[in-house]
């Protein structure tokens, strides 16, 4: 620990720490010294431009910005003496000149009004400067530059926090203006619209859009955001019962920042396609085909209105009948990832008990199902071995497929600043992201040669004896069996097959093994493949031998995609696991859940995602309970799917909207949207986090673990449960890694990470630095082959087709594309194409095009980007209206049962509408 | 194809059915044929981030501006986001930025120099004459802050060539006859600077036949000071950079833009290498891994210069493992600051640093940084050779050393005056620029350039030195001497001086750059207002982050202290 220093600071004396400044000792001793442009936010550096917070240092010549000044042993320090508040009120004085009237301004509350009352200084004798005209050009942020005080806040929070490096200080002396890219319009610029520079704009020159800024809300809630696996904390700011706007809290995975989802997609709770009754199909509805097309504004044309009691009956009365003439395993269940540990948990345990199968599965079938068996059947675990904070101690990062800056925006700002701090960023990916612009070297390999290139890298380590001795010594096993199986994967011979030049594999193997501290990330590059599981093996291997595991900047980290994916398979929403992965075929475990629950339970794994459709679609499977899940849209061939929905005898659907999966369903439950309920979620980072109710639901509508356990009570079980609170506890009785972690304690603390060791202390960042929880306690190296994608590219389909999310569209888009903010900004379905592919297509931006597969034919915009390699065509899942799943191959990888989404062989053509013009 | 014919089903989606998404990626994208041109001009040059001025330089010399799709395929091709391109780009007064749509300038640019003397000499009649007879398709004409060559003022610049005592017509006919090209007068190249003894002191340190520390020693016995206008005992802060941990680096100022200075570029157009001689001397002594050369950007000729004769030094091994690094300023004084120099040497906003940390702690990307004047090392050599009392024994009424006064404005024979530290103005107009210019009467002066503030007559006989003027209010700094007569208006002049610091401003802090905006405004009112003028000096001297900022209210303050009666005068 370093030495404190003593100063002197209007005449009290006060200690320092030596990374401390006069103004944060100033704060600390009940002394407000104004300020505007530094703000305590975290990660904001001191700027000390504004100089509004000047103090006198005794014996120099000028006075001092207390914000970025640090105090020496001894210093005589004033902060209120004549001096400093002459400077002081000067500086506010000229600020205010040129302002608009504060009754006038953007924002009659910021900080800048605050200050120049506390200073009695809202007039100005000096003659104002021209301002530059307000830009409205962005759907969700107002540009209001008049009120201006180039502090460069907002550059700070663009460049340094969320390091989008949109906005700049362009210009020099009084010409200096804020601008975005070139000084275009914001709505025209490079800006992803995360809102950072919203919420740090001291003076209402960034606002939110439609004057929302300059409300006054009823109350302020802390929760968490829902969108995606990052888990943000959030405060909704809430004004009549509605979420008037969201400010990003100082959660430990985001530290206050937020993504455009997170700051300005909740209005979709207020939608007008909310269901807010129970609904049964009418008797009279046409019957079911895979191609049903209903209006999600108007569910009457197929169903009508029932009661709670009538819905409930209904659906429960149409499982039993089939559980009861055709057996438990003629039913089958689909939670969510969306919803809360609670309720996921709840879910399980009634599919398993009630309907009397291990039929249950989830949407991380689809994102990390083989990343999940990797880990387990390796080291014994399926979380990441490190929150994506730890990227703070990497020197080396490793980003394979996976676009976080798209799907995990938050995180990826982390990386970014890792990157800005010196670190070196690898990222490999056959498409280019806004990632790559910050990476020391960015592998644009191949799509589906993961292996090659993975086995190349592992080689050069063995080979040039770069691996962890003693690592590999202490705490593996398998080595040897490595070690021969990779002789064959010279950099020379997996160039050709990776597209990846032998002495930039050799230089990144390098870099990796020889790094103090090396962190590999994920996604769903790696997962979504027939031969994920082996993916994902290597990435394990790769870090095993390299010794880059359970030490602080080293790790495993699988990006999680939904916000409570980590939670809900935790909770057992998984074929093949009780809670905390406790093997369904194990009698001991078996026993101990039959006494938990009393009921009898089935000693056999039930069926994954795809083969449960695949079962309904064979006839095996008859009635299905889905809830908050959307397969008609995600699920890979989903003409298939909806074809096997169509042939349900029963389907019951828990959901917000009438969603593409709803279209099918005999009986539609209508159930609270998230900033509606309490519940705790469990986000990539292993950080359990409460969320709380915000606003309350439509009339109507109920909490899903409240239907759940209604419709439980229906199908026989007798559970009484009065709030989630009380599913927790229950968890904890067969939960081990809920140790230490209680509902009270979540909700005080609003994070606990787990595993944790005691109820006092925090829980660990980073796990395993001392062997895994395996048998033999080590990890085990699992060697792989190469692999070609299931379906590769020939005459017919030259081209791959790679599926994937947007920034604005989470998912199917049944929550995003009902925010105004977000339809605004993705309005329609695009597929994006290298600008040279286009050429040789005859394609030109903004086209209608036809992308086709052996599965079907989709109609949409072409979109010319950059970052996709030519022979490629990238179309994210989200548009119903041109929906990617129609296309894709549903292949499974053998091991994690994920199918292919991330290749299947696919043509493109210019539409015959647009030909034809 | 008949599955096209075919129809494809079009399924109904949740959103609003805007048909408006983006045909591109978001904001601007890069135009494949720009990034082809920017990669043949930038050709096998590094990418590096510290280059980005340099970069800039080469497509404005190429295309005579910046266009946006330029920076957009610049930025793809260095790594940056546009912001950082362009932020930069649009900070220097030197680069011509086009706005969508905007035409390109004309091909050639007239500069006619604004800064005090060149006004007081007819700077401003030179302007309107000229705007009158160009064609302005083919030529356009600005005005720009001093050139650094006041000792002729008025100056204009044509392309590179400057025209001094400009008028009209020479003006005119130089564009007639296409003289753009810098001009490059006689000098001591290499071959004569070694054959006359040049070297001999930087090769012995090479050797090890001299001992660094002997040399530190000497000119700490001759009391040299920084030049450049801090006046900071030049061996203390060697010894100070070379108590820092290595790696350090060496930077040199050359980016003389204090309005009347001008010595820098005399010595250097004269004598090249004594400066560069000085300048590995140093590097050697706080052993710098490279050697930075901040040249501005008004000295063309001397870039050829430099570039040339380095080259030859290097090749005859002088540098001995220092690298010595060329950089060209480009239009902005507040570079001469040094750490905004040092942020423009790293490729960004010449923004001034806060201090501490000092540059001799965190200096340039980070190390510790030894930073002098080109006048400071130009005297190295002499001071070695000739011993350290050489320089010490010189001076008057107390001042000590050797003072190289740029004196302009109303004298007979104006120009760059070796004179011995202390020397009066009186003493100085009387003994070296032979009296005032027929039919003025010496009026005042600025002492120091246009940050040092304005003295009358009256106080005519102070010393000129460091620490001497700083009672009255003024600084020597760059000892630019601009004498001022009868026929000049002192509100004028404070008015024309407060303008060139509100064009100079970084415009980073609050009192400066708002306080320039306004102080100029407050001063183009028929009646100054001089109670506000009054606070509002204070807090620009109090809170401004750098010397810019603290200075800029000096003349003003000296107006209204000296020179009541000019400001109740009828001006225009």
């Amino acid at each position: 620990m370093s030495a404190k220093i003593s100063f002197t600071l209007d005449g009290q004396t006060l200690e320092a720490a030596e990374s401390e400044t006069i103004w944060q000792c100033a704060e600390r001793a009940g002394i407000d010294i104004p300020h505007l442009c530094y703000t305590k936010a975290p990660d904001y550096r001191a700027d000390g431009n504004c100089r509004v917070c000047m103090v006198e240092v005794e014996g120099e010549r000028v006075l001092a910005a207390s914000c970025i000044r640090k105090p020496t042993e001894g210093m005589v320090v004033h902060s209120s003496n004549e001096r400093a508040v002459t400077a002081q009120k000067m500086v506010m004085e000229l600020l205010v000149a040129d302002q608009p009237p504060r009754e006038s301004s953007h924002d009659p509350n910021s900080e800048l009004w605050h200050w120049a009352k506390q200073m009695g200084q809202t007039e100005s004798r000096f003659p104002a400067r021209r301002t530059p005209a307000p830009d409205v050009s962005h759907t969700a942020m107002a540009v209001n530059l008049d009120a201006c005080i180039h502090c460069t806040r907002c550059v700070r929070a663009c460049r340094e926090v969320q390091v989008n490096d949109v906005i700049g200080m362009a210009g020099r002396g009084a010409g200096n203006k804020i601008v975005f890219d070139f000084d275009d319009a914001m709505g025209s610029s490079s800006c992803v619209a995360c809102g950072e520079c919203v919420q740090a704009c001291p003076t209402g020159a960034l606002m939110p859009a439609r004057g929302v800024g300059k409300v006054v809300p009823d109350k302020k809630v802390e929760s968490v955001c829902p969108y995606c696996g990052v888990g943000c904390q959030l405060t909704f700011n809430v004004k009549d019962n509605k979420i008037l706007s969201v400010e990003g809290r100082d959660g430990p995975s985001n530290s206050e920042r937020l993504c455009v989802k997170g700051r300005f997609g909740f209005d979709y709770v207020n939608h007008d396609h909310r269901l807010t009754k129970p609904l049964i199909r009418r008797d009279d509805a046409p019957a079911k085909t895979a191609d049903i097309d209903l209006d999600p504004a108007n569910p009457y044309t197929h169903f009508r209105d029932a009661t709670w009691d009538e819905a409930l009956e209904f659906a429960a009365r149409g499982l039993t009948h089939i559980r009861d003439a055709s057996g438990g395993k003629a039913l089958a269940g689909f939670g969510s990832a969306k919803g809360s540990n609670e309720e996921a948990y709840l879910f399980q345990k009634l599919v398993r008990s009630g309907f009397g199968s291990n039929n249950v599965d989830h949407c991380t079938r689809l994102c990390h199902a083989s990343s999940v068996a990797a880990l387990l059947e390796t080291i014994g675990s399926g979380a990441v071995t490190a929150s994506f904070n730890e990227a703070r101690h990497s020197d080396v990062i490793i980003v394979i497929g996976a676009h976080p800056t798209s799907n995990h925006p938050v995180a990826a700002t982390f990386l970014k600043n890792a990157a800005q701090r010196g670190a070196k960023l690898v990222v490999i990916d056959p498409r280019g992201s806004a990632l790559s612009r910050h990476a020391s070297h960015f592998l644009q390999f191949k799509p589906g040669r993961d292996v090659a290139l993975l086995n190349a890298l592992m080689h050069v380590i063995v080979a040039e004896e770069l691996y962890d001795q003693q690592y590999v010594q202490a705490h593996t096993e398998g080595f040897e069996q490595l070690r021969d199986h990779l002789k064959q994967f010279s950099p020379e011979k997996m160039a050709p097959i990776c597209g990846i030049e032998p002495d930039v594999l050799r230089e990144v193997a390098r870099l990796y093994a020889g790094a103090e501290a090396a962190i590999i990330f994920w996604g769903m590059g790696i997962s979504q493949h027939i031969h994920g599981t082996d993916n994902a093996r290597c990435l394990i291997s790769l870090a095993l031998m390299s010794g880059q595991v359970g030490r602080p900047g080293t790790g495993l980290h699988p990006l999680r995609g939904q916000n409570n994916v980590q939670g809900a398979s935790d909770a057992g929403l998984v074929p093949m696991f009780y809670p905390d992965y406790q093997p369904v075929t194990d009698t001991a475990i078996q026993n101990s859940f039959e006494e938990l629950w009393g009921t009898a339970l089935d000693p056999v794994r039930g069926l994954t995602v795809v083969e449960i459709m695949d079962a309904a679609h064979a006839g095996d499977i008859r009635g299905m309970y889905i809830m908050g899940e959307n397969p008609a849209m995600s699920d890979p061939n989903t003409h298939h799917v909806r074809e096997a929905f169509a042939k349900l005898d029963h389907l019951v659907v828990q959901e917000i909207f009438l969603t593409e999966t709803a279209f099918f369903a005999d009986v539609i439950l209508p159930a609270t949207a998230w900033p509606e309920k309490d519940g705790t979620v469990t986000n990539t980072n292993r950080q359990i986090q409460m969320g709380r109710k915000a606003v309350d639901a439509p009339d109507g509508v109920m909490p899903d673990w409240w239907i759940i356990t209604e419709l439980a009570k229906r199908i026989g079980l007798g559970w009484e449960y009065a709030h989630p609170s009380e599913v927790f506890a229950e968890m904890k009785q067969c939960m081990a890694s809920l140790d230490n972690i209680s509902w009270p304690r979540l909700e005080r603390e609003s994070v606990v990470t787990y595993p944790c060791d005691g109820e006092d202390v925090p829980g660990n960042d980073v796990i395993f630095s001392d062997g895994f929880p395996t048998p033999s306690t080590r990890g085990k190296f699992v060697p792989a082959s190469i692999i070609e994608p299931d379906e590769m590219p020939d005459a017919e389909y030259p081209m791959v087709l790679s599926t994937g999310r947007q920034l604005e569209h989470w998912h199917t888009g049944a929550m995003t594309r009902r925010s105004e903010t977000l339809d605004t900004l993705e309005p329609e379905a695009v597929a994006s194409l290298a600008p040279m592919e286009m050429a040789r297509l005859g394609i030109r931006s903004g086209d209608q095009i036809e992308v086709a597969t052996r599965r079907g034919r989709i109609s949409l915009k072409a979109r010319a980007d950059t970052g996709i390699p030519k022979g490629v065509v990238f179309v994210p899942f989200c548009f119903a209206e041109a929906a990617a799943n129609m296309l894709t191959n549903p292949a499974l990888d053998p091991v994690g049962k994920i199918p292919e989404f991330k290749f299947c062989a696919a043509k493109v053509e210019k539409a015959a509408s647009a030909a034809a013009e | 194809m008949a599955e096209n014919q075919s129809g494809i089903r079009k399924f109904g989606h949740p959103g609003k059915g805007a048909r408006g998404a983006r045909y591109e990626g978001k904001g601007r994208q890069i135009e494949p044929q720009a990034l082809i041109e920017i990669q043949t001009l930038l050709g096998d040059l590094p990418r590096r981030r510290d280059l980005l001025i340099e970069h800039l330089h080469i497509i404005q010399d190429s295309a005579g501006h910046l266009s946006a799709r330029h920076l957009v395929a610049l930025a793809q091709e260095m790594k940056l986001s546009l912001a950082e391109v362009y932020e930069v780009a649009t900070f220097y007064a030197h680069f011509d930025v086009l706005a969508d749509g905007d035409a390109p300038p004309a091909p050639l640019t007239i500069r006619v120099c604004d800064s005090l003397t060149c006004e007081m000499l007819g700077s401003d009649a030179l302007y309107d004459a000229l705007e009158g007879r160009l064609d302005s398709s083919q030529v356009r004409l600005v005005r720009a802050p001093c050139m650094g060559r006041c000792e002729c003022a008025p100056v204009a610049e044509i392309g590179h060539h400057h025209v001094v005592n400009a008028t009209a017509n020479t003006v005119m006919s130089a564009v007639g006859k296409g003289e753009t090209h810098p001009d490059i007068p006689p000098f001591i190249d290499f071959d004569e600077y070694v054959k006359n003894g040049g070297y001999r002191i930087l090769k012995a340190c090479i050797n090890g036949d001299t001992d660094i520390d002997d040399i530190i020693s000497a000119l700490e016995a001759s009391e040299l000071r920084g030049l450049g206008g801090a006046g900071f005992p030049t061996g203390r802060k060697w010894r100070f950079v070379l108590a820092e941990p290595e790696p350090r680096l060496l930077a040199v100022n050359a980016d003389e833009g204090e309005p009347g200075t001008f010595k820098d570029r005399y010595y250097m157009e004269r004598d090249p290498h004594r400066f560069l001689e000085g300048m590995l001397i140093a590097a050697r002594a706080v052993a710098a891994e490279e050697c930075f050369i901040y040249l501005r950007d008004e000295y063309p000729g001397l870039h050829h210069v430099l570039a040339e004769e380095i080259a030859k030094l290097s090749a005859a091994g002088l540098d001995a493992g220092t690298k010595i690094t060329l950089r060209r300023g480009a239009g902005a004084y507040i570079c001469g600051e040094e750490s905004a120099m040092l942020e423009s040497i790293e490729g960004k906003r010449g923004e001034p640093r806060h201090k501490p940390p000092f540059p001799s702690q965190v200096g340039l990307f980070g190390r510790p940084t030894l930073i002098n004047n080109v006048e400071t090392l130009y005297w190295v050599r002499d001071i070695i050779e000739r011993g350290p009392a050489w320089f010490a024994d010189e001076g008057r009424n107390g001042g000590k050393g050797l003072r190289s006064f740029s004196v302009s404005g109303r004298v007979r024979e104006p120009g760059v005056k070796l004179a011995p530290a202390g020397i009066t103005v009186n003493e100085l107009i009387q003994e070296y620029c032979g009296g005032m210019t027929d039919g003025h009467d010496f009026k005042g002066y600025l002492p120091g350039g246009a940050s040092g503030g304005i003295l009358p007559a009256s106080k005519g006989d102070i010393p000129l030195d460091f620490g001497t003027l700083e009672s009255e209010g003024c600084l020597i700094g760059s000892a630019a001497v601009i004498v001022m007569s009868d026929h000049d208006n002192m509100r004028a002049a404070a008015l024309n001086l407060m303008r060139f610091f509100e064009y100079e401003s970084c415009g980073q802090c609050t009192p400066c750059r708002a306080g320039t905006e306004k102080a100029v405004k407050l001063m183009s009112a028929p009646e100054w207002d001089q109670p506000l003028l009054q606070e509002l000096s204070k807090t620009m001297m109090d809170a401004s982050i750098c010397g810019l900022g603290q200075a800029a209210p000096n003349p003003l303050l000296m107006v209204l202290k000296h020179f009541p009666e000019d400001l109740t005068e009828e001006t225009t």
